[in-house]
This record gives structure tokens, sequence and C-alpha cells, in this order.
């Protein structure tokens, strides 16, 4: 861990050193061979299958809820419309997939996320029917995964309810877009630097452009759980969320 | 809440409009090609295998469509706060 982070630093700087201008978003239809799109469809099909699971679960046992899985529908929903500039001159999008992930777990998070990427796909040619399963797996079972475990470990460290819920949703949109450049440097690994010279090369398009738009989702995140707060208390401690002696 | 939610929201435009100040002569456009590009510099044949089924016929029609996404989703969440605020005030009038 102590030898990653030089490395992790030293390879922040030099991303910022390589401006690019780029339009930072999905990975485009027909842009992966077939066989890693094959692959990544693979690799979501039983978080998919979990999360359905979970989802009848969760309704069945907290009918209330429901309300709750249409906010964080509806929260991803706004956001991915959010085309949003950023330092490099280009925009992007934030993916409000943090929101769901605190409230109910990762795995209802990759079902809502699939189905807006679905219909991003089929309406407005962004991202594409081919790439994915290989978005599914980076907006909606990675970034929901980092943003739950960066959750549980910033409460245990002890950290604000408001900034656990900013660190999480913000890391896991940052996260989303990492893979993103890791699933492309996978499929394109360049002659000269290998996976990682590729990585460099589509980290700087792609998660470069996300950092100020990662903190802006972490922001608005904050923004929608203060109201739950204030309103919806009883719910929350359902879920688990909040301990009860802060309600 | 409702001023530490503006202060929050203020942030979010901060973030938003500094860019559009500082790089006064960026594009900010889809230059979607960006990442295709980065491709073809590394495999300098490639050629998608796939391309969308339909796309917007035009940047309005996909901008129309963008603004469908947001106002779905922005509708539900009025809904919801609507329907919590008016909850809330419900139960506390008859303590």
């Amino acid at each position: 861990m102590k030898q990653l982070l030089p490395k992790l630093a030293y390879f922040g700087i030099i991303l910022l050193f390589i401006p690019k201008q780029a339009h930072a978003m999905h990975i485009m239809e027909g842009f992966l061979p077939i066989g890693w799109a094959i692959f990544w469809f693979a690799l979501c099909l039983p978080f998919l299958m979990k999360g359905f699971k979970v989802i009848r679960v969760i309704v069945k046992e907290n009918p209330e809820s429901k309300l709750l899985l249409a906010l964080s529908g509806a929260f991803t929903f706004v956001l991915s419309a959010l085309k949003i500039p950023s330092v490099t001159g280009s925009c992007s999008h934030p993916t409000g997939v943090g929101l769901g992930s605190i409230l109910f777990g990762p795995f209802v998070m990759s079902v809502l996320g699939s189905i807006v990427l679905l219909f991003q796909s089929i309406l407005l040619a962004h991202g594409g029917l081919t790439t994915l399963g290989a978005n599914i797996f980076s907006m909606a079972i990675v970034g929901p995964f980092i943003a739950v475990g960066v959750f549980k470990l910033a409460t245990q460290w002890g950290l604000s309810f408001s900034i656990a819920v900013f660190l999480a949703a913000m890391l896991g949109d940052f996260g989303t877009y990492v893979m993103t450049s890791v699933q492309l440097a996978l499929a394109f690994p360049s002659e000269v630097g290998g996976i990682l010279g590729s990585f460099q090369k589509f980290a700087s398009i792609f998660a470069l452009t996300q950092i100020p738009l990662a903190i802006s989702e972490g922001l608005l995140t904050v923004m929608i759980m203060n109201f739950l707060q204030k309103y919806n208390m009883k719910e929350l401690v359902q879920l688990r969320i909040l301990k009860a002696k802060e309600s | 809440m409702f001023k530490k939610n503006l202060l929050l929201l203020i942030g979010v435009i901060i973030l938003a409009i500094l860019p559009l100040l500082f790089l006064q002569d960026a594009e900010f456009g889809g230059a979607d090609g960006e990442a295709e590009e980065a491709i073809t510099e590394i495999v300098t044949h490639y050629e998608p295998w796939f391309s969308a089924i339909w796309e917007p016929p035009s940047g309005e029609i996909e901008s129309l469509l963008f603004v469908l996404q947001g106002v779905i989703g922005a509708l539900i969440i009025g809904y919801f706060i609507g329907f919590m605020r008016g909850k809330h005030t419900k139960d506390h009038a008859k303590h």
C-alpha cells in the first residue's frame, strides 16, 4: 500500500500534463472487439440476476421503499442527461449511481444503471448495444461497488455522514471512468507501452475530464441525502443506513 | 438544510462555470471522436464492427431526447420531494 501511493500520485501528475480535448462518455458502439464484448456481458449477468432478486426482496419486505427506488433511478436519469463542461475543454456527464448504491447496496444499482444505459444506447446513440456489457460493468457494477466500499470505510473511520456520502459518490463516479479506460486498454494494448501505455492514453481522455464532474456528483448526492435525512428518517433507518442514534 | 443545500448547489454551478471562463477557446463539444481517434492511433485499421441501430437524425432531436431524459427524472424527483414534505407536515400536524 505504501509503495502504491507514490506510484498513484506520480501517475496522477503525469495525467495532468497530458491535456487533451475529449468528450468523455461510455465506450462507443462497435468499438470493442467481439470477444471482449461477450466477456463483459458474461461478467455482468450474475450481478444483474442478483440485483433483480434484491429488488424483489426489498419491495416485498418494505413496500414504502418503492418510492426511494424510483428516486434512485430518477437521480441517475437526470445526472446522466447533464452534460457539464470540464477542465479538459470538453463535456462529460456524471453517473448518479452513488445515491442508490448507498441506500440499497450495489446490486440494485446494477439493474437501475443498466436501464439508463440501455435507454441511452437505443434512443441517443450514446454508448452502444455491443458495448453495453462493458458499460454496465463500469458504470453499474464497478461504480456502485466503489461507492458502497468507500461509504462503509468512511463511516468506520468516523467521518460525518455527509462527508462519507460525498466521498462515496465522487469516487464511484471517478472509478467508473477509470474502469472504462482499463477496458479500452485491455482491448487495445499499444505496441509501444502495452496495456499500461494504452491505459494512460485512455485515462487522459476519460478520467481527467471526469474529475470536476465527480466532485459535482458528490455535492449533488449530498444535497439529495440532506433532504432524505430531514424528511425520510424512518425509512433510511429501516434500510440500515443511519444508525438509530443519529435519528 | 435549505441553506446547506444552496451552498452545495452554488459549488456545483461554480465547478461548471470555471472551465467556461478559463478555457475561452475550447470547443466544449461532442468531440466524440477523441477515444475513437486514440483507438485508431493504437490499432491503425480498426473498423467498428457494429453501428448504432438508430441515431437521432439531428443535433436538435438528440437534445430533445436528452432533455426528455432529464425531465422524466426531474419529474420523479420533484414528485418525491413534494410527497415527502407533504407527508412530513401532515404527520407533524397530528402531534
